[in-house]
């Protein structure tokens, strides 16, 4: 089975501005992938180049199998794409866009598969309304149904839950998680950390046009755990016994931060304290999450050569 | 095959929604022209013998009539598509390239169409429009507005901004159609304008619609045929060339 989305060497230049340097990247068959960088690093480049909406200057891409340049009409007939901007057209209402979307995709008579979504997505209410009349968070679901309804294989999502109340972003993910059970391929761009932590097996980290991460969340949550659980305290008086000063990482503003192994040393730590009679005022432990990693992973790839 | 029908069904759609502007509008204003004219210049202008001036004129504005709604029809719904962002949702479906010309092209023909049929059915009420060759005509309507929908299609697409498209609107557009024969025979003109006349490919189409009419025309209209043939042609593949690349549209 070939891979849902294959990427080879994919550049991307803008004039003088290189947006995307030798990507490559493949994403299985059935996975629930996020794509996560900071603004600009080139995740919305890379997406519609793979949709097509872009053409790489060097490199290619596959949908699935089929090369999205000299086989377009398979690949795209595989991909089904949400983009960033909430764009829609204003003189349709919402059953008459996604039936005019079926019918791109050569899908005569797809009423039954198009309200199908519109109930799944709680667009039933709104299904007769103009596009214009319907608020952010509609138009959004709309966007997410008119990627869906070829049901393709492979689903792209660019930042579906910018903008979006908490409720309907709880929505959108049991939504998509159905779809990523079902058998679709689910990638996404998100700006919410613990939502790709939740959500993804695996992640890239872009920066500047490259990837500089590329792994399963666990394993980069575990590299990141085994360099870093630490343990925050404020103490009264503010001193640490000479015994732990080998663990000390931070010592500002009142608060003591030291590295630990594990969580037993917790007790050495705290006996250590009661033994000089130092009092506990405060204490955190700090796990990473994919945020601290995503941060470290920004902060360490240094700005590389263009 | 479904693909390109839905995306016409959508362009035709389009169109008919805002009937009031898109259809109407356009057939009283055509119609205002006539009344004007006719007012005015009725006994003043010599045209054709035995064709009076308002009645040369019908075939003329109807013409224009067409010329320009083909034009505005591609047109907009490109700038407006791709202005609105929505334009994505036929770039990322897997409408050949050739699917998305025809469709625009064929709404484009059909709305000029509409509206030159209705003020030709209008005109019909107060005067004695003759229709000898109606085929001639037929085919003639059918390519000019085949060409000014292409040339709609290209500027839409070449525009990034509304001010844009109505540069080339203004400035191109509405100059070959009034300086096209319209109004006058070309054969009341100078010999220089004249001459600047035939190389204006809008000349032929309104030449050779109007010799359906009355059997006359100011140069044979299998000249005129092939010239407008030629030209939609090379325009028409210069659209589809467009198209391919993702000129302006695949970045």
């Amino acid at each position: 089975m070939p891979p849902a989305i294959e990427v080879r060497q994919v550049c991307k230049r803008f004039g003088s501005l290189h947006a995307l340097t030798n990507i490559d990247l493949e994403i299985h068959t059935g996975e629930f992938f996020a794509l996560l960088g900071p603004n600009g690093a080139g995740k919305t480049t890379l997406i519609s180049i793979i949709a097509g909406l872009s053409l790489a200057t060097g490199g290619s891409v596959s949908v699935m199998g089929h090369d999205i340049i000299t086989q377009y009409q398979q690949a795209r007939r595989n991909l089904g794409i949400v983009p960033q901007e909430l764009v829609f057209d204003a003189f349709f209402t919402v059953r008459e866009i996604l039936l005019i979307q079926s019918g791109y995709y050569g899908i005569k008579n797809n009423i039954r598969w198009v309200d199908e979504i519109i109930e799944r997505l709680d667009l039933a209410d709104k299904a007769d309304a103009n596009m214009r009349t319907l608020s952010g968070g509609m138009k959004r679901r709309v966007l997410v149904a008119q990627a869906l309804v070829h049901k393709p294989p492979v689903i792209i999502l660019d930042e579906p839950t910018a903008g979006v109340d908490v409720e309907l972003r709880q929505t959108l993910w049991d939504f998509i998680k159905q779809l990523n059970q079902d058998g679709h391929t689910i990638v996404l761009t998100t700006h919410y950390l613990e939502e790709a932590e939740a959500l993804c097996h695996r992640v890239a980290m872009l920066k500047e046009g490259s990837i500089v991460a590329l792994d399963s969340t666990q394993n980069l949550i575990a590299k990141m755990t085994a360099a870093g659980k630490s343990i925050s305290l404020r103490l009264l008086p503010d001193t640490l016994p000479s015994s732990l000063h080998a663990l000390l990482m931070n010592h500002n503003n009142g608060l003591v931060e030291l590295r630990i192994e594990n969580y037993a040393q917790v007790e050495s730590i705290l006996s250590s304290l009661r033994s000089e009679n130092i009092q506990v005022l405060e204490m955190h432990l700090q796990q990473p999450d994919l945020e601290d990693v995503f941060v470290s992973i920004m902060r360490n790839s240094g700005n590389q050569s263009k | 095959m479904t693909g390109f029908l839905t995306l016409l069904y959508k362009e035709l759609l389009r169109f008919w929604k805002v009937g009031f502007q898109t259809l109407l509008a356009p057939m009283v204003s055509t119609l205002l022209y006539l009344l004007v004219f006719y007012h005015v210049l009725e006994r003043s202008v010599d045209v054709y013998p035995d064709v009076a001036y308002t009645i040369f004129l019908i075939p003329g504005l109807v013409m224009m009539a067409v010329i320009q709604n083909a034009f505005a029809n591609s047109s907009s719904s490109m700038i407006q598509s791709k202005i609105s962002g929505n334009i994505v949702f036929v770039l990322l479906s897997p409408l050949s390239y050739r699917a998305i010309f025809f469709a625009y092209i064929l709404a484009s023909i059909l709305r000029g169409l509409l509206v030159g049929l209705g003020v030709y059915l209008v005109t019909l009420i107060f005067f004695d429009v003759p229709l000898q060759l109606p085929l001639w005509s037929l085919l003639f309507v059918i390519l000019g507005s085949a060409i000014s929908g292409v040339l709609g299609l290209i500027a839409g697409i070449w525009a990034d901004k509304f001010d844009q498209l109505a540069t080339f609107q203004n400035f191109i557009i509405m100059p070959l159609t009034f300086l096209s024969g319209v109004f006058y025979t070309v054969h009341s003109l100078p010999a220089g304008w004249q001459y600047l006349s035939h190389l204006n490919p809008f000349f032929y189409m309104i030449d050779g619609f109007r010799y359906g009419f009355f059997g006359i025309s100011d140069i044979s209209p299998y000249i005129s045929l092939l010239i407008v043939a030629i030209c939609l042609i090379a325009i028409s593949v210069l659209a589809i060339r467009i198209l391919k690349t993702g000129y302006k549209l695949r970045h």
